[in-house]
């Protein structure tokens, strides 16, 4: 049984009313990816986070614990637990993933950042500064909390200087592109995926990769934002011979993700037909959302290989201390 | 049984925002794409609306919560009806609870 939906609503736009996201992590943890990259505080130019990838492995605690909650008789508290959690932040309490969990999805940004020196591009990072973009919120319709959080976001940008953000992920970049001049005046950010930015600037693979993947697009990519020749472009030029599965490009298969926070069970009925559809076309897919990422992960098991784009982009970079068989 | 019916329901959601299903012919693709196969998204849903059908919406808050946003429906659209935006703006209304 899915706990009550208002109340799992409540809680997650509580935390980003209160805590600036919808499960809110400490600074030190949404930033240690860029520990080692030194990358300069600030700019006209900054890469983006919006803290998705690194939020995952929580989201994956809180939504196992959600799960097992549903089926017991402590659902009936929900309500008690909105009240409490907006005196104390539970959800940083109660998810606690492991470092081998974290650093798993900690590494997708620092892939990014990589691909992008190495591509020449200069850029920054607004450290505790780069905040959730409000997605989740934003799909689930509270739209009041969603304007006063992108305000603060747009106030962030402005107090920095920045002038263009370069996004890692299909959800903050819709937000950042396509919600927030909406919901902002004056709002004045040029927003690119680092998909977009890379695949501008052509720059040739130091290694060929051999293998076969089959590549799925994100909905919020292909038909949010038109994002749908930029992956196939960064892909032919590593080397991998990259396969269509059954619904591709503009007409691709959701993965069931955005369904997850309320009803994980559907989520989970989705993921496992895309599944099926991916893996009847290659073993190794490659995705480019973390939603999509560890919902079609969580669904496959051992059947279908399930990596970010960035990873095969870092290890076709030259990056061998990266690489690993295909 | 009665029905009440709220005759300004589909005025109401205009004012939450871009709310165009009137524009739904009606067809049926979008329920013949939809990977979650709901009979009910969004069709149906948008029926109710313009009916002024609100208990009907409201019975049905967990199908409005649980479409993808994933835009299959939109892309096969015909009228060209901005079906996610529409489903965005039903949860918003359910949320609110000011009706």
């Amino acid at each position: 049984m899915p706990l009550p939906t208002r109340d799992v609503i409540g809680i997650l736009t509580d935390n980003l009313r209160l805590r600036g996201s919808v499960l809110p992590i400490p600074a030190r943890r949404a930033t240690r990816w860029a520990r080692e990259l030194d990358l300069p505080r600030g700019g006209e130019t900054v890469l983006y986070t919006g803290m998705m990838y690194q939020l995952i492995p929580y989201i994956e605690r809180l939504v196992r614990l959600e799960q097992r909650l549903g089926d017991s008789p402590l659902a009936r508290f929900s309500g008690v637990a909105r009240r409490v959690n907006r005196f104390v932040n539970g959800a940083a309490l109660i998810a606690r993933p492991s470092a081998g969990e974290r650093a798993e999805y900690d590494r997708v940004p620092t892939n990014v950042a990589k691909l992008l020196q190495q591509a020449g591009v200069e850029f920054g990072y607004l450290y505790e500064d780069d905040l959730y973009s409000g997605a989740l919120a934003h799909d689930l319709g509270a739209d009041a909390v969603v304007a006063t959080h992108a305000q603060r976001v747009a106030r962030s940008f402005r107090e920095h200087g920045v002038k263009e953000v370069i996004t890692i992920d299909p959800h903050t970049t819709t937000m950042l592109r396509t919600v927030y001049p909406t919901l902002v005046d004056d709002y004045d950010v040029r927003v690119r995926s680092y998909l977009e930015v890379l695949a501008e600037r052509a720059v040739p693979a130091q290694t060929q990769l051999s293998g076969t993947v089959v590549l799925h697009d994100s909905c919020v990519y292909a038909r949010y934002e038109n994002v749908v020749s930029e992956p196939r472009d960064l892909l032919a030029t590593t080397g991998l011979t990259v396969v269509e599965p059954t619904h591709a490009g503009k007409l691709t298969w959701c993965c069931g993700g955005p369904a997850e926070a309320l009803y994980p069970d559907k989520a989970a009925a989705v993921a496992s037909r895309r599944v099926e559809q991916l893996g009847a076309a290659a073993h190794d897919c490659v995705t480019m959302c973390p939603i999509c990422l560890v919902n079609l992960r969580k669904s496959a098991g051992e059947t279908v290989r399930f990596r970010d784009i960035s990873e095969y982009l870092v290890e076709a970079g030259g990056d061998h201390a990266k690489r690993s068989q295909i | 049984m009665s029905t009440v019916v709220h005759r300004d329901l589909a005025d109401e959601l205009r004012l939450i925002g871009s709310y165009d299903a009137e524009a739904c012919m009606n067809c049926g693709v979008c329920t013949a794409v939809c990977p979650l196969e709901i009979a009910l998204l969004p069709r149906r849903l948008f029926r109710y609306v313009e009916l002024g059908l609100a208990d009907r919406v409201r019975d049905e808050s967990e199908t409005v919560f649980s479409c993808l946003l994933c835009r299959a429906c939109e892309e096969s659209c015909p009228a060209e009806v901005h079906i996610t935006e529409n489903v965005r703006v039903l949860r918003h209304w359910l949320l609110e609870g000011s009706h």
